[in-house]
């Protein structure tokens, strides 16, 4: 009997946020087990008692070649049909940052409901327009998305650190065939919610400004920046300004994004 | 896929006998590396260059079939989206293109290579790869030059391009040729015992035997080793000689920092036991829970647990390759911290750079040396890709800059981690299994002249790009995350890092008290063929030595394999008192470990010091203080380093509550770093750093305690406790066998005694780094002494932190501390050309008085914004909290508290805006809680000084109101955005 609200956190060789991700999971209220990506290839039916399968950021086996490339192969020739019938249940999958590399690798955003084949890939995350890792605080405005759990309109404050987030499509039919199959989740915008127009707001040059993407049944998401470096009132990079000027503040602004994921979980028998 | 002809600038028997996969990316947009490549190539001069395209290249076995080759071009190596692959078959190489000029750059045989391991592992465990073991691979890159034809001349190409883009230490650079190596590296070919005779040696041949091995050991060290293997009448083996060598060496034993010195008509019995460990000792802190004796220096934190750090330098390696040598800086710091005790979790890092100048031109460059430039981007890409690989933010540091480490940058790294308290002390005990973990063994840092590769010589390549150390970070992290999880499981009893001396120094250490016997052919190895004493001195990165029980033995292996960590016993832990190598069973080594750790005899030096003589050009008036504002934060120790904090991921773990770039465009600097290390505390860890190496060369003494105070200052100004603060100190100084350098040394270490004594901040780990000088031509030219202290405070509630930024318009803004005329060393006297001076020094009666007072107001939250003065002084203080908070202000310089003294010469205005007096804040404040505040500063110098406002415009006025300088911020801003470029 599967407990409800489950969240499974992989970990692997050059995963770093995973201790985070587990906090931000736990404060959302979701039970958390914190498994090696070694441990799932080995047992997969691990995957049965949880309704959230998260992979955090960092820089799985270095990045070497490309970023997720090798934990994209592991997950397409180890688990590509487990993970398809855990989505088709009606799980969700998260990848942040390294996650959403690893995901984009994985074929799990293309992939047809209800089917095994990975189909060849038509997006990509690829290396920032300044062609620097780049580590600084953008905003993000939700979009209405077939993930609707992303509150549309709400623009929060989030942390992105990363050297090759800059989603790009094979072509504009890609980009057109996403927009309109709601499957544009989050872009980076101004502080005002107002459309980025440069580097300042959308760091790595990203298509369109996207910086969250989902499947087209929405119960797979990934995005570059990271909602779990912004779960206290401290962690804000002008909070010794907001509260010189009064502004009340008891958490950061990313809890949100967690809370409301894990309220919208399935609970799964 | 496109499948190629073979070309004609390169024979059949010169190609490598591998399949070749060059990706090449399908856009131009997508290839930042070649846009970047063509910038550096211009700029060095490299003219008629239209375009340069980048490929990266990876070679496979032979045996792979096409479609093995294929599957992994596919799966692995190429993106469907974003790249074009081209495939060659053994012995062949791409086809020529007219008017393009191929230059290919891969790593020298034996150099690491962690892509290719990847890639090997990747096509191992996917199954492309079917036969036993992982495939052979190595990577390399690929540049492809357009342009005129002229530009385009291989001899040309070859020296822009060795000199920007490869590294030929540890590189092959290959124009117009596409002969890539792929061999292994050589077997050393030497078996057998080799026993180094030294007995009936006359002095010179001791000496030439030492020379000759590089084992940087004296004449009075070499006959001390020659007595003890008269009294046991026999000879030492190579592997004895080598570990004595390594274990008594200036790294290992701070031989020189101990030694007894004659200064000035003193001695001084032990230099550092007599100063820094002193002060520790006589401050004797209940909180001090570990120091000195281990890997680190630990103190309590809260709620169980301790914290600790660790600060070292990786000097020589990096002027030789700036990434390599910075990111295996890195990776052996963090290592000190995962084998302090029984390991610490690392939680931030911090890296402190010091370069000659970036605008040097290339014509004033010595032979030989890289440009100050390339060193720092190459420093600081490989701080960023060590560091962010791990997870550990990288939050505090700084760059500093001064024509005397053209030759010998210094590149200093540290790390900072948390255990629980129970973990905070080990114990070996016999019997205990001696188990390496991590990486492999290869010829990693094993110097070319020693003993083990004399017969070596014909296959030079290797040894040169094998002294180079090259870091694996993702190896690292696995081992990372074995050892919280087999600390916390209680896998091991003791547990300590390979560094220098490699596995001689780890197991030597470890077995101090007891005794080692190790089966040297049971060390894993990247590739055959190294002779047992490489395996011993090896300096491969990323490896640990773990003391296990034997009842816990398999649980620990079983927690490596989960982690994909190899992990194997290599020897034991015994209670012999002796150290043992054998190899196949045959003995390399016997050593008795009392004459290894003790029998090192004491040197006497002799010191003394002769201050530079410089003509004192006062401080006359300034004509112009906005350009001299505008020079200031210009000038690379004070401009902007924002394009480095930006590369670190500086927010990973979540931690952050005070980052390194602060307020409202996150471009101005802050003080120190906060991060809460722990869910369940609200305590904060502020972690900062000092350096002044411009006052280090007039008066060591005044250097050492104004670093100090810099250094607790910084952390005193965003919330730390100066009485819950502790500092690590790390010298790099010249050749100290020279008696000046000695003398300087002397009065550092005494100046570091008095300015502990007075904070009462207790040292808790150091380290030193005494050979730093370079020639050109005839010259010798010695670093300038260089103190980098680094302070490790606890913030009593992180709900106090303050940041250096201006928050609103209105607040009062205090000046706290009295100014003098500190003008020796000071960035002033370097921007306007002028010399002489006092040099900075604290007030130490005064100054803790004044940190401790602050402090309190901090805590009482009467403190908006705090920012100390340090180079530059009150006008570059003031410039950057300013346009920090996107806010001006009106400060009075005749409200400053100052004692400027009656030496005539020196420009009251002048003196107020740019002195660097040690001890000094510019502190903003509520008006409605200024009596609040200045209560907390009672009995401290200290004055309301002006106002801030919204007005965008920073104005001081002298005396009678005369308005001095206005300046915009903006243009402060965008100055400070100058003069630290690579």
């Amino acid at each position: 009997m599967a407990h409800a609200k489950n969240s499974l956190v992989l970990r692997t060789a050059g995963i770093n946020c995973d201790a985070e991700t587990v906090r931000a999971l736990e404060r959302a209220g979701s039970r958390v087990e914190l498994v090696h990506l070694h441990a799932l290839l080995e047992r997969p039916a691990l995957l049965e008692g949880a309704s959230l399968v998260v992979i955090p950021g960092g820089f799985s086996y270095g990045d070497d070649v490309s970023s997720g490339r090798i934990f994209g192969l592991e997950l397409r020739h180890g688990l590509s049909h487990e993970l398809a019938r855990f989505v088709d249940g009606g799980g969700r999958v998260l990848g942040v940052c390294n996650g959403f590399q690893v995901l984009v690798e994985s074929g799990l955003f293309e992939r047809e409901p209800g089917s095994t084949t990975i189909p060849p890939r038509t997006i990509a995350l690829t290396n920032n327009l300044s062609a620097r890792f780049e580590c600084r605080w953008v905003h993000l405005k939700g979009e209405r998305c077939a993930a609707d759990w992303i509150e549309a309109g709400a623009v929060f404050p989030v942390p992105m650190a990363h050297g090759e987030g800059r989603f790009v499509t094979l072509d504009e039919a890609t980009l057109a065939r996403l927009e309109a199959g709601g499957q544009v989740a989050l872009r980076y915008v101004k502080a005002d919610g107002s459309p980025a127009t440069g580097p300042q707001d959308n760091p790595n040059g990203s298509t369109a400004a996207i910086a969250g993407l989902c499947d087209r049944t929405g119960r797979v998401l990934g995005l570059m920046p990271h909602p779990e470096r912004n779960l206290d009132p401290w962690n804000h990079p002008e909070w010794t300004r907001l509260r010189a000027r009064g502004v009340e503040r008891t958490r950061g602004e990313g809890q949100g994004f967690w809370d409301r994921l894990v309220a919208a979980l399935p609970v799964l028998v | 896929t496109h499948t190629a002809k073979p070309s004609t600038a390169s024979t059949p028997e010169t190609l490598p006998a591998a399949w070749r996969v060059e990706v090449h990316r399908l856009r131009a947009g997508d290839d930042p590396e070649g846009a970047h490549a063509l910038a550096a190539l211009r700029e060095a001069g490299w003219k008629g260059l239209r375009s340069v395209r980048t490929a990266r290249g990876f070679l496979l076995p032979a045996e792979c079939t096409r479609a093995m080759v294929d599957a992994a071009t596919k799966e692995i190596l190429a993106d469907p989206v974003l790249d074009r692959a081209v495939v060659c078959a053994p012995r062949e190489a791409p086809a020529a293109t007219e008017g393009v000029l191929r230059v290919l750059v891969a790593r020298k045989s034996g150099v690491m290579d962690p892509v290719a391991s990847t890639v090997a592992r990747a096509m191992a465990r996917s199954g492309i790869w079917r036969e036993k073991g992982e495939p052979h691979a190595t990577t390399f890159r690929v540049y492809q030059f357009e342009g005129e034809p002229a530009a385009l001349d291989p001899r040309l190409a070859r020296e822009h391009c060795t000199r920007i883009l490869g590294n030929e230490t540890i590189e092959d650079v290959l124009v117009a040729s596409e002969a890539l190596p792929y061999a292994l590296p050589r077997q050393s070919p030497r078996h057998g015992v080799v026993h180094v005779p030294l007995r009936g040696l006359p002095d010179e041949a001791l000496l030439k035997t030492s020379r000759e091995g590089s084992l940087s050991l004296n004449l009075v060290e070499m006959r001390a080793v020659q007595a003890h293997y008269e009294g046991l009448r026999r000879e030492p083996t190579i592997a004895e000689l080598e570990t004595i060598a390594q274990t008594w060496s200036e790294h290992c034993k701070h031989k020189t920092f101990a030694s007894r010195v004659e200064f000035e008509g003193r001695v001084i019995d032990n230099l550092l036991k007599q100063t820094i460990k002193a002060a520790t000792m006589e401050l004797a802190k209940p909180w001090c829970v570990s120091v000195f004796h281990d890997n680190a220096g630990i103190i309590e934190f809260d709620e169980g647990f301790d914290v600790c750090m660790k600060v070292e330098t990786h000097n020589h390696p990096s002027a030789i390759d700036p990434y390599g040598g910075a990111g295996t800086g890195v990776g052996g710091v963090i290592r000190d911290i995962l084998g302090v005790g029984l390991g610490a979790k690392p939680i931030a890092n911090t890296d402190a750079f010091f370069v000659g100048p970036l605008d040097l031109p290339q014509s004033e460059l010595p032979k030989g040396c890289m440009h100050p430039r390339r060193i720092l981007s190459g420093v600081v890409a490989g701080v960023r890709d060590y560091g962010n690989r791990m997870g550990i933010p990288t939050i505090a540091g700084g760059v500093w800059s001064h024509p005397d480490y053209v030759g010998n940058p210094l590149v200093y790294a540290g790390t900072v981690g948390i255990m629980p308290h129970w973990a905070a002390t080990k114990s070996v005990r016999p019997g205990d299994k001696i188990v390496v973990v991590g990486g492999r063994t290869g010829r990693d840092g094993i110097h070319g002249a020693t003993f083990s590769s004399v017969e070596l010589t014909e296959t030079s390549e290797i040894e040169s790009g094998a002294a180079v150390q090259i870091g694996d970070a993702i190896t690292e992290k696995r081992v990372l995350d074995l050892i919280v999880r087999a600390r916390d499981a209680r896998l091991y009893r003791a547990i300590t890092d390979c560094g220098a001396g490699g596995l001689s120094s780890a197991v030597g250490e470890m077995g101090a008290d007891c005794g080692a016997l190790v089966r040297l052919e049971t060390v894993p190895l990247k590739y055959p063929g190294l002779s047992p004493e490489e395996i011993w001195i090896s300096e491969a990165q990323e490896r640990m030595v773990l003391a296990v029980p034997e009842e816990s033995l398999e649980r620990l292996l079983e927690a490596c394999r989960l982690e994909d960590v190899e992990a194997t016993v290599i020897g034991d832990f015994t209670d012999s008192g002796r150290l043992v190598l054998t190899w196949h069973g045959e003995v390399q080594a016997d050593l008795d470990l009392h004459f290894l750790h003790e029998g090192t005899p004491k040197p006497t030096r002799k010191a003394r010091f002769d201050p530079p003589r410089e003509a004192d050009s006062g401080v006359p008036a300034v004509a112009d203080h906005r350009a001299l504002f505008l020079s200031l934060l210009s000038s690379t120790d004070i401009a902007s380093k924002e394009w480095i904090v930006r590369q670190y991921d500086h927010e990973v773990q979540g931690q952050s509550v005070l980052k390194p770039m602060t307020g409202v465009k996150r471009d101005a600097p802050s003080d120190a770093a906060v991060i809460k290390p722990l869910a369940q505390s609200k305590k904060g860890l502020a972690i900062g750093c000092g350096a002044s190496p411009r006052y280090g060369r007039l008066d060591p003494g005044a250097m050492a305690e104004t670093v100090i105070d810099e250094a607790l200052r910084n952390v005193v100004a965003v919330g730390g406790d100066p009485d819950r603060t502790a500092i690590l100190d790390n010298f790099s100084w010249g050749n100290c066998a020279h008696e000046d350098r000695m003398g300087a040394l002397v009065l550092a270490s005494e100046g570091c005694y008095r300015a502990a004594m007075a904070y009462g901040t207790p040292f808790i780990s150091g380290k030193d780094s005494l050979n730093n000088e370079f020639k050109v031509g005839d010259r010798v030219i010695a670093i300038p002494p260089t103190l980098l202290v680094s302070a490790l405070s606890i913030v009593p509630d992180v709900g106090i932190v303050v940041a250096s930024d201006w928050c609103r318009a209105g607040s009062a803004l205090y000046l706290v501390g009295a100014t003098k005329a500190h003008f020796g060393g000071s960035h002033h006297h370097l921007v306007r050309g002028l010399s002489g001076g006092a040099v900075p020094r604290p007030d130490l009666a005064e100054a803790p008085r004044a940190l401790r007072a602050l402090h309190s107001a901090i805590k009482s939250g009467a403190v908006l914004s705090c920012h100390d003065l340090s180079e530059g002084g009150l006008a570059v203080a003031a410039a950057e909290s300013a346009f920090g908070g996107c806010l001006g202000a009106t400060i009075d310089l005749s409200k400053v508290p100052c004692d400027l003294g009656s030496a005539p010469g020196i420009d009251r205005d002048a003196a107020l805006l740019y002195s660097e007096t040690p001890t000094r804040f510019l502190v903003e404040v509520d008006p409605a809680r200024a009596a609040e505040f200045e209560s907390h500063l009672a009995g401290i110098p200290h004055a309301r000084v002006g106002a801030t406002r919204a007005e965008g415009v920073l104005e001081f006025t002298g005396a009678r109101g005369a308005s001095l300088a206005r300046v915009d911020i903006e243009d402060l801003r965008s100055a400070h955005q100058r003069g630290c470029k690579a």
